[in-house]
C-alpha cells in the first residue's frame, strides 16, 4: 500500500527558472494525505496548476516532501535505497524525447537499471523480461526500430514496456493520452486495465481526461490548489457538483449504458468562479 | 527503416552488449594504436621503418629512431592524448546536457583555458613559477576558474543541478571571457599577440615528452571516473525523473560527469590549446558505427578521437609541407561543415 501522510511541498525557485518541462510542477502540494491500496487502479483529477504532477513526483520519490511523508508498506520512501524504490515503484511520464537515438529494445532494457550492479551488463533473464514488456505492450515488432522514429502512440507504450521491466508493482503515470488521438487513447486505457488485471500492478494515473479516468479507474482523487478536494471510489466522486468545484465547469455526469461506466459531458464555463489553482478555494 | 547494429544473442546466449563493446574497443583500439605507429614515419624526413625499431643500431647513430622517439612521437602521443581526452569529455557532456550539439567547450572551460593562457603569455613576469612552464598552468587554473562559476550558478537555488542554466551560463561565459580576451590582447604587444593567436589556433607542437606526462595523471583521473558513468548517462537521455525513478542518482551523477568531463577538457586544452570540433565529429561518427549506448559510445570515442586527432595532426604536418599548420585549422575545416551538416540532419 502506498500511503501519503499529511505531505507538503513547495517550490522555492523563481518563476522563470521553473521546470518548462511540466507546468504542472510549479504548483505545490499542502497537507494532503492519500490511502492507495494495493492492486488499485486510482485516478489524480484536477486543472492546471492543481499540483498533480508535484503529487505524483513526491510519492514516487523523485521529490522530498517538505513535511510528512510517503509511506511504502509502512516504510518511509526516504528509507528505502534507490534500487530498492525503483524495483517497487516505477514511473511514465508525461511526455519522453530521447537526448540519443536509442533502440526502441534499448529503452525497454533501461528499465532493468535497479535490478544491475554498477557494472553489471544485461543478461538473458533481463533479455527476456524486456522482451516479455514489450510483448504486453504490444510493441515486439519495433524492438529494433529507433525511438526517435515511432509515432506518439507508440513511444508511450515503449516507455510504459520500460517501466514495466522494472517489474515494480506500483506505477505512476502522469498524463498517458495527453497527447494521443482516441484510438490510442482506448489503447492506453485497454492497456492499463489488462496490466493491472493480468499482473496485480497497482497504478495511479494523473490525468485531464475526464472519460478516461471515468472509463478505466476504480477510485479518484480530487486536487485543487494543492489540496484533496475529494477521494472515494469513481461512482460515488466523480458528479456534475464535484466537476464544477473542481473546474468551475457545469457538466452532465451519466452512467453510459453502451460505455458502462460514467461519462462526463462539458457544458459551459462557470464565469463566477474562476479554474486559476491558486486563487481557488482552499 | 532505420537499422540498428547488435541485439542479436549469440548461439551461447552470451549478452549482445558485451560482444559489441569487445568489438568496438578492438577495432577502434587497433585503429588508434596503428596511427600511433604510423604517423611518426610520415613527414618530409622518409624514415624506414625496420631501421627505427633495429636495436642493434646504437641510438645515438641510429638518426631515424632519433626523428621517430624525439621529434615526431611525441607529438603523435600528444595528439592521441588530447584527442581521447576532448572526444570523450564531448560524449559526457552531450549526455549531461541531453544535447547532441554540445562541445567540451559550451560550457565556457576553453575560453577560461584561453583567458589563463593570454595572461601567461602577455603578463610573462607575474606569472614565473619555479621552473614549471606558465602558460599550460596558467590556462588549467583559467579552465578550473570557468568550470567553478558556471557549477555555483546552475546549482544555486535549484533543487539539484539546472542543465539549463548550465548550458546558458557556459554560453554567456564564453563571450564574455572573449572580450576579456580581447582586451588583453589590446594590452598586449606584436609578438604577445601573435603567440597568443597561435595559442588560439590548437597546436600539438610539443617540446618532448615533458608537457604530455604533466597533462597525463588529470586525465587518468578524469577517464577513470567515466568508467562509472555510462550506464547512467544511457538514462538520462530518458530525462532526469524518469532516470530517478529507475534508480539513478542523478545529481551524483550530473556532479560526476560535469566535474570529470571538465578536469579531462581543461588538462587537453592546457596541452594543446582549444582544438575545435574533435569533440562534436568523433562522438558523432562514432554513434553512427555502433548506436547510442554510452558504454559503447564512450570508450569507442575516446580510442577513435585518438587516432582521429593523430590523422589530423599528420595531414596538419604534410598537406603544405615543409610547412607545419597548427592541427586546429585542420580539425576546424572539417568539423565545420560536419556541425552544419549535423543540424541540417537533425531538423
Amino acid at each position: 500500500m502506498l500511503q501519503a501522510d499529511n505531505i507538503s511541498f513547495v517550490w522555492q525557485q523563481a518563476p522563470a527558472a521553473r521546470r518548462r518541462d511540466a507546468p504542472d510542477a510549479e504548483a505545490g502540494i499542502h497537507g494532503v494525505s492519500l490511502r492507495i491500496g494495493s492492486r488499485s487502479l486510482v485516478g489524480i483529477l484536477g486543472p492546471n496548476g492543481s499540483g498533480k504532477t508535484t503529487l505524483l513526483r513526491v510519492l514516487a520519490g523523485i521529490l522530498q516532501p517538505a513535511r510528512g511523508r510517503v509511506l511504502l508498506d509502512d516504510i518511509d520512501l526516504r528509507a528505502l535505497p534507490r534500487a530498492r524504490l525503483a524495483r517497487r515503484i516505477a514511473v511514465v511520464p508525461q511526455e519522453t524525447h530521447l537526448a540519443f537515438d536509442y533502440s526502441v529494445l534499448e529503452v525497454a532494457l533501461m528499465g532493468r537499471y535497479p535490478h544491475l550492479g554498477a557494472f553489471e551488463l544485461e543478461g538473458p533473464e533481463d533479455l527476456a523480461i524486456a522482451r516479455d514488456a514489450l510483448r504486453a505492450t504490444g510493441t515486439d515488432h519495433l524492438e529494433r526500430r529507433a525511438f526517435s522514429t515511432l509515432s506518439g502512440g507508440e513511444k508511450q507504450r515503449v516507455i510504459i514496456a520500460s517501466a514495466l521491466a522494472q517489474a515494480a508493482d506500483v506505477m505512476l503515470l502522469d498524463e498517458p493520452t495527453a497527447s494521443l488521438d482516441i484510438g490510442y487513447q482506448i489503447g492506453i486505457a485497454n492497456l492499463l486495465a489488462r496490466l493491472h488485471e493480468d499482473r496485480g500492478i497497482t497504478i495511479v494515473i494523473a490525468t485531464h481526461d475526464l472519460n478516461f479516468a471515468a472509463g478505466l479507474c476504480d477510485s479518484l482523487v480530487l486536487v485543487r490548489a494543492g489540496r484533496v478536494l475529494e477521494s472515494g471510489p469513481t461512482s460515488e466522486v466523480l458528479t456534475g457538483d464535484a466537476i464544477e468545484r473542481l473546474y468551475g465547469v457545469e457538466a452532465e455526469v451519466t452512467y453510459h449504458e453502451r460505455a458502462r461506466h460514467l461519462t462526463v459531458v462539458p457544458l459551459r464555463k462557470l464565469a463566477a468562479r474562476g479554474t486559476t489553482a491558486r486563487t481557488g478555494p482552499s | 527503416m532505420k537499422r540498428y547494429p547488435g541485439h542479436d544473442l549469440d548461439a551461447a546466449g552470451i549478452p549482445s552488449v558485451r560482444r559489441r563493446m569487445v568489438t568496438a574497443i578492438v577495432a577502434f583500439g587497433l585503429f588508434a594504436v596503428a596511427a600511433l605507429v604510423m604517423a611518426p614515419l610520415v613527414g618530409p624526413t622518409r624514415l624506414d621503418f625496420a631501421r627505427v625499431f633495429d636495436w642493434s643500431i646504437p641510438f645515438r647513430d641510429n638518426v631515424d629512431a632519433q626523428i621517430f622517439f624525439v621529434a615526431r612521437l611525441p607529438r603523435a602521443l600528444a595528439g592521441a592524448l588530447v584527442g581521447a581526452a576532448l572526444a570523450s569529455a564531448g560524449v559526457v557532456f552531450q549526455a549531461l546536457l541531453r544535447n547532441p550539439l554540445a562541445t567540451p567547450f559550451t560550457l565556457g572551460v576553453s575560453a577560461g583555458a584561453a583567458l589563463g593562457a593570454m595572461l601567461a603569455i602577455t603578463f610573462p613576469a607575474s606569472l614565473h613559477l619555479a621552473g614549471i612552464p606558465a602558460v599550460p598552468v596558467a590556462s588549467f587554473f583559467g579552465a578550473v576558474g570557468a568550470v567553478g562559476i558556471v557549477y555555483a550558478l546552475a546549482s544555486a537555488r535549484h533543487h539539484g543541478l539546472s542543465t539549463e542554466v548550465l548550458l546558458l551560463a557556459g554560453v554567456t561565459l564564453n563571450s564574455f571571457f572573449s572580450a576579456l580576451i580581447l582586451f588583453v590582447q589590446y594590452l598586449a604587444d606584436f609578438s604577445q599577440t601573435l603567440r597568443t593567436v597561435r595559442w588560439l589556433m590548437g597546436d600539438l607542437d610539443v617540446a618532448g615528452y615533458g608537457p604530455i606526462l604533466a597533462a597525463l595523471p588529470l586525465t587518468v583521473v578524469g577517464l577513470a571516473a567515466f568508467a562509472w558513468l555510462p550506464r547512467s548517462l544511457n538514462l538520462l537521455a530518458l530525462g532526469t525523473d524518469a532516470a530517478a525513478s529507475r534508480g539513478v542518482d542523478v545529481l551524483r551523477t550530473q556532479r560526476v560527469a560535469f566535474f570529470s568531463a571538465s578536469l579531462v577538457t581543461g588538462a587537453a586544452v592546457s596541452l594543446g590549446g582549444p582544438i575545435g570540433f574533435i569533440g562534436i565529429v568523433v562522438p558523432h561518427l562514432v554513434r553512427l558505427m555502433v548506436g547510442a549506448d554510452h558504454r559503447i559510445v564512450l570508450p569507442a570515442s575516446a580510442l577513435f578521437g585518438a587516432a582521429f586527432l593523430v590523422v589530423c595532426d599528420v595531414g596538419a604536418r604534410t598537406l603544405l609541407s615543409p610547412l607545419e599548420l597548427p592541427v586546429g585549422i585542420i580539425t576546424a575545416m572539417i568539423g565545420g561543415p560536419f556541425f552544419l551538416w549535423l543540424l541540417v540532419r537533425r531538423s
